[in-house]
């Protein structure tokens, strides 16, 4: 029978929720490494008993922990996360040049073949793979070297490469995204990367065809489509269907198009969700109401769903990587929120149960489906 | 024999208890005690010390005999008292800011009162 792991990162440790294929009882393991940070967890698709997670300090910093027994054990693996050649200055907040400084690991992403090999995503933004299980890490020199690192700029959450999107029908193309320069993809396996910026517009940007220094918050793919990718940018809800080549706004009717979080239904790709949030400097969602918005035209419609999450005085954010589906006939849905809470909808959205509530703020959140 | 004792945090990560004890064969100096911790605990690689430029991470702290050596040279050699394993060499993890940093470096620190 079937069975679903929820990856849980927090401000304060790792959580590991699991349930049967009813969603309806959860079983709840951790804190794994308390009192650390956890920005990001993710099981090996080759291999679901290997899950890889990232724990740090800004007392100690960073650690990369490997379990191979689904999360029950883990053992530290290499943290050595060395740019390769100079490091050169990137822009600061004031603009003037900062250099390039490695602070922390925001997001794992293991190979959809090889459970020993893993890509990581890292503030300062770069990234970097292992194929060893996580012993060494090398960085893919070619991001930062494409021409416009100086012109980067730190998001308010710091100059973190966040996203890591593998094409699962061609092994050379890889997305990613950086807060704030942009989305970037790869067509050799990470030897040569080009901005795939086109169309995304943002105010403080005064050149309409800029080709760095958007504040994209995450991007998702469904693997059936992976030509068509949705983005929430810092605002606007964003699509394209050439791989990134050129976007367009999909936020349509919206209450707001600021936000973080975004995903694809498991088995419609046309299928969408989104977290709103009032805007950048009022991380809550608006009224007080916790929506998800879904669209089944792929943007531009959207649906609030509310059946379970609370409809007034909540004033929660929803992080980046805190949404995830696992792939159930019934598609499930699960997100985590700034307030320790996730909420899960075995339903595709339609209903919605907290499966947890009181953790510390959660930062991510990914679900491996079990067979 | 050098004592180290070690924050709750690296404790748990390198599974060890309280104090460390290490053998350490050259000259006993804060670089030669962080290596043989380092070779002897690998987990702790790079929580110290960043693994490229080797600098202390902001927020680590090294006492020795109720001194902070933090800021003094990795080379320069450590008391007797420290390389006899009458003292122990402490890591401390201090808060960051305010009055609290004190406090904490107060509380690790075994011969002083507070």
């Amino acid at each position: 029978m079937s069975s679903v792991r929820v990856l849980v990162g927090t401000r304060k440790g790792a959580f590991i929720l699991t349930s049967d294929g009813k969603r309806e009882q959860w079983d709840i393991s951790g804190p794994h490494f308390a009192g650390w940070e956890i920005y990001h967890l993710k099981g090996s698709p080759a291999d679901p008993n290997r899950v890889y997670a990232s724990q740090s300090t800004g007392w100690f910093g960073q650690l990369i922990q490997r379990s191979s027994d689904g999360g029950q054990t883990w053992e530290p693996v290499g943290n050595k996360f060395a740019y390769e050649g100079v490091p050169g200055t990137h822009q600061w907040y004031d603009g003037t040049p900062h250099p390039w400084e490695f602070k922390r690991v925001w997001h794992l992403e293991p190979s959809l073949t090889d459970p020993d090999t893993v890509y990581a995503g890292v503030e300062d933004a770069a990234i970097f793979r292992t194929t060893d299980g996580g012993q060494n890490w090398r960085e893919l020199p070619g991001l930062r070297g494409h021409g416009s690192g100086p012109h980067w700029q730190p998001g308010a959450g710091g100059m973190c490469l966040h996203t890591i999107i593998l094409d699962p029908s061609n092994p050379s193309r890889i997305y990613i995204a950086i807060s704030a320069a942009g989305a970037f993809r790869t067509d050799d396996g990470g030897a040569a990367w080009k901005p795939i910026n086109q169309g995304l517009h943002s105010q403080t940007i005064p050149d309409p065809t800029a080709e760095v220094g958007h504040c994209v918050h995450h991007v998702a793919m469904h693997p059936s489509r992976p030509g068509v990718l949705f983005m929430q940018k810092h605002w606007d809800v964003m699509r394209s269907d050439n791989a990134g080549d050129s976007w367009r706004e999909v936020s349509g009717n919206l209450p707001t198009d600021f936000g973080f979080t975004i995903d694809v239904h498991a088995h419609d790709p046309e299928t969408i969700y989104v977290v709103p949030i009032k805007s950048d400097s009022e991380h809550f969602p608006p009224d007080g109401k916790l929506r998800v918005f879904r669209s089944r035209t792929g943007g531009n419609e959207w649906e609030p769903l509310t059946k379970g999450l609370p409809q007034r005085d909540c004033y929660v954010n929803v992080l980046r990587d805190a949404m995830a589906v696992d792939s159930l006939d019934s598609c499930g849905v699960y997100f985590g929120t700034t307030g320790g809470q996730v909420y899960a909808s075995a339903d595709a959205g339609d209903n919605w149960a907290p499966i947890v509530r009181d953790l510390p703020a959660v930062l991510s959140v990914e679900v491996q489906t079990l067979q | 024999m050098i004592r180290v004792v070690l924050p709750s945090h690296l404790r748990i990560l390198a599974r060890t208890g309280s104090e460390v004890q290490l053998d350490v064969e050259a000259a006993v100096t804060l670089r030669s005690i962080l290596d043989a911790l380092e070779a002897r605990y690998p987990a702790l690689g790079g929580t110290l010390r960043d693994h490229v430029t080797q600098q202390r991470r902001p927020f680590v702290r090294f006492f020795v005999c109720g001194e902070d050596w933090s800021h003094e040279s990795p080379d320069k050699v450590l008391p007797d008292a420290i390389a006899s394993g009458a003292e122990p060499f402490l890591v401390v993890g201090a808060i960051a800011g305010g009055h609290g940093a004190s406090l904490q470096i107060w509380n690790f620190m075994p011969d002083l009162p507070g």
